[in-house]
């Protein structure tokens, strides 16, 4: 579903990307792990073009994402993205936050967005809170609707930017628990996360980047039980 | 007392000079509107030019803003009037509207352009990875929020513009400034004309700080979510 050959990304000369090959599978949820400043984010914003790539090649069922010609619109209503700060539309009620782009984008009307949107909050336990304004919602709500806004365009793959890092410890749970929910459902998910138990419980694969490079990749058991890279156990040991 | 009644008689009543002021109340207001509403429109202009990403249109807006703020507006007002639309013909009020607004709009630019960056890049983000497009996202999510920034700002301009206008007696139009000023050498009088034009300049721009005071308000109330 998603190729990436060999990804590069340069900051003037600062190289964040230092070569990224890697195959998504339509189903799989795949969790980054690493530490800061090692690039997972920049991979994950690279994926949906928030970042344009200095170097190499991204394909979206086939299709070529990286090229100039690309209708960078149409590719990211493929992709759901769910921010580390929410990003919600503080002016916009929470229906309004999530129909605002599939009603602009004219892929349903305002009474079909509405009915979805109302669906999707029942999903994330918010069902009684489409009239209330994102001021009025603690930052785990505000993580769930945001959830449900990037599925309200039905994407076919949803990114995760560190999602339960702005979050109190408290409200870190009912975040994770609807991303659980999701991975269940068989959406093909890429997280980028610290939060450890999450990546062992849920993912499918396991992503280990460090400066800018995949330093290991495997299952959680493999990755967390069994890690072969030196930097992967350096890391593990200190987080786990 | 009786002294002070007995000038105010002399400026204002007889003659009938209070309709010259009167009269130039009006003149002073709809050049006012007419320069604001066309100041809003270069400002947003501008401020899209210097917020392009082509480098030829922030070239464009970066010098537009830079002579503007260079040269005093009576220069440009008698620069648009005695040459630019020297063989144009316009109402002169109409003349004198443009050449505030497009003083105004570098202003108005700025403060449009300092609104849009208070933004956080997050908003736009958002937007985009949504599928929105740059002019939906500009639109729908991030100009709405930009207003209620902006608008403290875009009112202190529009008193100032306001202000500005009683240089239009230059190019011989009679507003509140120009009748204070013929009362004034027509009586030989200076301190009437002169403290009247002020407190009619002040009673106006009270009644608009007024009125827009009380639009901030609601839009605050529209924040307090």
């Amino acid at each position: 579903m998603i190729k990436v050959n060999n990804l590069h990304k340069k900051f003037e000369d600062l190289t964040v990307l230092d070569g990224i090959d890697e195959h998504i599978e339509q189903g799989e949820v795949v969790v980054v792990i690493g530490p800061s400043g090692s690039g997972k984010s920049t991979f994950l914003r690279c994926l949906n073009l928030l970042e344009t790539a200095t170097e190499g090649e991204i394909y979206v069922d086939d299709e070529l994402i990286t090229s100039p010609k690309v209708n960078v619109n149409r590719v990211r209503q493929k992709m759901g993205m769910v921010f580390q700060q929410f990003n919600l539309f503080p002016h916009l009620t929470i229906m309004d936050n999530i129909t605002l782009a599939p009603v602009l984008l004219k892929k349903m009307t305002k009474e079909q967005a509405v009915k979805r949107g109302q669906e999707l909050l029942e999903r994330v336990n918010l069902g009684e809170k489409a009239n209330a304004y994102p001021a009025q919602l603690s930052g785990g709500q505000k993580q769930r609707v945001a959830i449900a806004r990037a599925l309200a365009m039905d994407p076919e793959i949803m990114l995760f930017d560190e999602p339960t890092s702005a979050l109190d410890p408290e409200m870190v749970g009912e975040v994770l628990d609807v991303m659980k929910d999701l991975a269940k459902s068989g959406m093909t998910m890429v997280i980028v996360t610290h939060e450890m138990g999450f990546a062992r419980e849920v993912a499918s694969r396991v992503l280990f980047i460090d400066q800018g490079v995949v330093m290991e990749s495997g299952t959680p058991e493999e990755v967390f039980g069994n890690p072969k890279n030196e930097r992967t156990k350096n890391f593990l040991s200190k987080v786990l | 007392m009786a002294e002070f009644s007995d000038l105010f008689y002399k400026c204002f009543i007889k003659e009938d000079r209070y309709k010259l002021l009167l009269s130039g109340i009006g003149v002073t207001i709809k050049v006012s509107l007419l320069a604001i509403v066309i100041g809003i429109l270069i400002g947003m202009l501008i401020a899209m030019c210097n917020l392009s990403r082509k480098r030829g249109l922030r070239l464009l807006g970066g010098i537009y803003t830079d002579v503007i703020r260079g040269t005093p507006s009576v220069t440009q007002l008698m620069i648009i009037y005695f040459v630019i639309f020297a063989s144009v013909q316009l109402d002169k009020w109409i003349i004198a509207a443009i050449a505030f607004g497009v003083n105004s709009g570098a202003y108005v630019s700025e403060i449009i352009r300092a609104g849009i960056l208070s933004i956080d890049k997050g908003q736009t983000e958002a937007g985009r990875s949504l599928g929105l497009n740059a002019f939906q996202t500009m639109s729908r999510i991030v100009i709405p929020q930009a207003v209620k920034n902006i608008f403290p700002a875009l009112c202190n301009e529009f008193i100032v513009l306001i202000k500005e206008t009683a240089i239009v007696g230059y190019v011989g139009l009679m507003d509140i400034q120009k009748a204070g000023d013929f009362i004034k050498s027509a009586t030989f009088i200076a301190f009437m004309p002169l403290i009247g034009t002020a407190v009619i300049y002040y009673v106006l721009i009270k009644i608009l700080t007024l009125v827009l005071k009380q639009i901030e308000n609601r839009l605050r109330r529209a924040d307090a979510h």
